[in-house]
Formats: structure tokens, sequence, C-alpha cells
């Protein structure tokens, strides 16, 4: 159902922007990377299941800073054109970017391809941009949930979790090691 | 402005104790005694060119090579208990289009660069918290923060953070959110907040009424400097934070001993749609 809807977002940010692609990048955090999970539009088919480094480029810096952000002229930007060219088959002259926020996650990113120029870009552009990125964090959410419904999670585990989310950073990192540590002997 | 205007700043450096003041020391305790009756931007800003203030830019880095970006003073990213040299440049583009900003509003200024987002970089909220601590303890006047938070584990550290700032005569920058949801650090008093305005004059700014967004600079197309010699038009938040940086750079140039409360009362009187800045 949820994957049904990240591509019908893909498909409602591609036509509402009249843009040449729209594409819907989830963070794997383990693997470091962001993966196209809905692509909508031109490249579709290269592009989809693709994954590129999660620290790197204007994805990257969206995914982090948890900011949105719309570039054009981007093909003045020589690394960025031939990255772009060779993901997709295209080279893009402007991008739209907003990140997929749920609480306290950044889940991963929602890209515009080349929206139709404008004699100047306009805010309600960018919000509009940012209420599909949270219509796509919240179909991301719900595919979460699906897989990991909470009532068939032990009680022990959902008591840990709560109390991770309470620590402070560093306590919540040294803990965070020492779970990994744990699944690792598990 | 040559520190005429200001009386003699005292207690600056020294520890006041936080329940009393002998009244008799009053006097001695003045500072910025000649604030104008009417502060106009040539009073707060005219002539400077941000000459010795060193502005921080923490964010993805930044191209040491740009010829809009100028010299980098120093490139660092939070490692261990403290930081290290940084020799990523800027793996995002971001940091450079900051800096770049920043250098033309204020093209005397020192720019910093610390890297907490890219390559190599662990969990960005602890990297936020270091790489902002070592920029405020460096002595860094403006910090540029074009990036949030959303984990309420960072709130109470970096709300220390902030006011340790504060305090120290280190104005913090940070862009606002534009997306609804809850992010820090831009939310508290003792920074400034930024959103984006259409307009196209990098040093137009106006004031919000209705906080926690206090200020809007320009945000929208704006002609950045980008990693490799490029230039690329960008808008959102992030962009209106390094505006404001610069031109608070412009303002601790020409005065120098003013508090980041004093600097806040200046952007007040002089933005744009303060009706007493109409009339000059």
């Amino acid at each position: 159902m949820s994957d049904g809807l990240l591509h019908s977002t893909a498909q409602l940010a591609q036509a509402v922007f009249g843009a040449r692609a729209a594409s819907i990048l989830l963070h794997d955090d383990s693997a470091g990377e962001l993966w196209f999970a809905a692509v909508s539009g031109v490249g579709a088919d290269v592009v989809t299941g693709l994954r590129i480094p999660d620290s790197t480029g204007v994805a990257g810096w969206v995914l982090s800073a948890r900011q949105p952000i719309v570039l054009e002229d981007v093909a003045s930007d020589p690394r960025y054109a031939a990255e772009m060219a060779a993901l997709s088959g295209y080279q893009p002259k402007g991008l739209m970017a907003a990140p997929l926020l749920a609480d306290e996650r950044s889940l991963g990113v929602l890209e515009v391809l080349d929206r139709p120029q404008r004699a100047q870009f306009s805010l309600v552009e960018l919000d509009l941009l940012g209420l599909l990125a949270q219509q796509a964090a919240i179909a991301v959410g719900l595919e979460q949930d699906a897989g990991h419904p909470r009532g068939q999670i032990p009680a022990v585990i959902g008591q840990l979790w709560d109390t991770l989310d309470r620590l402070d950073p560093e306590r919540r990192e040294r803990a965070e090691s020492l779970l990994d540590a744990l699944a690792q002997l598990l | 402005m040559s520190g005429s205007r200001f009386a003699r700043v005292t207690g600056a450096a020294e520890e006041l104790p936080a329940y009393a003041l002998p009244v008799e020391q009053a006097s001695e305790r003045r500072v910025l005694a000649d604030w104008p009756h009417v502060v106009t931007r040539e009073w707060a800003w005219g002539g400077s060119s941000g000459e010795g203030v060193r502005v921080c830019i923490v964010d993805s880095g930044i191209d040491p090579d740009h010829p809009l970006v100028g010299t980098v003073r120093e490139a660092v990213t939070p490692a261990g208990e403290g930081v290290e040299t940084d020799e990523h440049g800027d793996a995002n583009g971001h940091g450079t289009a900051c800096a770049g900003i920043v250098r033309a509003i204020a093209p005397d200024c020192e720019i910093a660069s610390v890297r907490v987002l890219g390559p190599d970089i662990g969990g960005t909220g602890r990297d936020l918290l270091a790489g902002l601590r070592w920029a405020i303890d460096s002595g860094y006047a403006v910090i540029n923060l074009s990036l949030s938070t959303t984990r309420r584990a960072f709130i109470e550290p970096l709300h220390e953070l902030a006011d340790r700032a504060y305090f120290r005569r280190c104005v913090i920058v940070s862009a606002a959110h534009n997306l609804p949801v809850d992010s820090w650090p831009w939310r508290f008093a003792s920074v400034l907040s930024v959103a984006g305005h259409t307009g196209n004059d990098p040093r137009e700014f106006y004031v919000n009424p209705t906080p926690p967004v206090e200020f809007l600079a320009r945000g929208v197309d704006v002609e950045v400097p980008w990693p490799g010699g490029a230039t690329i038009r960008v808008s959102g938040n992030s962009l209106a934070a390094p505006h404001l940086a610069g031109i608070c750079a412009l303002i601790m140039a020409k005065h120098p001993t003013v508090t980041p409360a004093q600097l806040k009362s200046m952007l007040y009187l002089t933005a744009a749609n303060v009706d007493a800045a109409q009339t000059r």
C-alpha cells in the first residue's frame, strides 16, 4: 500500500510542478546510502533502485541539513551534471529537493527535476514541495510500521527504545554501540 | 566605529557577581553610552567592509579555491574530542554557497569552515554540537548555521551552546525551517533566526513581528559560488542566513564591542519594514 503511496506521491510531484521527473530517495542508514525508491518521469527505468552515497551531492546535504533547497542552472556545476547524467541518462538544469522528516528522523529526500522555468521562483512552490515531502514521509512511516508493528515487539524492546530516546547524545551513542555489539553477538 | 561612540567597556572580560551590584560602581559598568537618537543603516554599518570580523561557516565545508569565496582562514572537522584539519573541501556545495554570500556582503571579513556534513561524518547531531562548540570557544564573532536538527535529545546541549555564544559576543545566525516540523537551534531566542524573502537586494532585510522567525533576508534566486569554480542560482531559507550573517559582520566591524542583544536591536531598528527606517 505504502509503496503505491510513494509512487503516487512521486507522480503527483511531477504533475503538480509540470516537471520532467520526480524521485523519492530513501535513506539506508546502515549502508550510508540513498536509494531511488520511487521515480516518475524521465529516467524512471534507469534510476529506480539505484544507490548513491548519502554524504555527497545536493540530496546528501538536504538529508543531513534537513532543509529544502532549490537549484537552477545546475548544469554549470560540471561534477553535478556528470553525476546526474550518469544516473538518469539526461542532464537536468534545475532541481528542487526537500527532506522527508518524521518526528526526529530524516527518512529520505524528495527531488523534482526540471520544472518549467518561470520568471521567478515562488515561495508557494517551496511550501508545496514541503507538503509533498511530508506526505512521502507519512507513506514511509506507514511502511515501517507495517513491517514492525509495535504490538508485536516484545515490551522490553519498546521500553529500551523509549529509554534510548530520552538519553543525552553522548550516552545515547554509547548505548547504541552497546546494542550494536549485542546484535553482533546474537 | 573606531570605538568613539562607545563609553569605556568595563567588566567585559571579568566576571560580575550575578546577585548584586554596588550602585557606586554602576557608572563604571556603562556600555554603549552613545546610541544615536535615530539608528540609521549609515550609523550601523555604513562604510564597513567587515574587516577583521571572524565568520565561521558550520556546514558542508568550503571549496578553498573558488575565486568568489576568497581566502578560507582555516577549515576543520570534528574528530575525537576536538577537531582536525579538514581537507575534503565541499562535497555538497552548500557551504561554498554560504561562504560566497558572506564574502559578497562583507568582503574583508575572515572566513573559516567547520564541516559537520559530508564524508566521514558520524552522527550529524553529535558533530554539529562539536563543531559549534569549537567555533564558539575559538572566538568566532559570527557563526552561520544553515542547518538544524529535529532530534529532541540535542535541544538541551544546543541550548547551552547558544547561550554560551550569546554571552561571549558571538552571534549564531540560524536558518529557520520552512516545513511544518520542530527543529533547532533556530527556535532559540539567543540566536538570530532567519527565513527567506523574495526580494533581490542582498542587504535588504525585514523583521518578523510574529516569531519564532525573527528576520527575513534574501533567500530566493540567489546567484552563488559552487564547487568546481561554478556559479548557480539557489533558493531556500538556508541562503537567507548567510545574508544576515554578512550584515552582522559589517556591523561588528564598525562596532567592535557590540553584544548580540545590541546587535539584534540594531537589526530591528534598521529593518526595511520598521516604520522609523522608512524615513532615512
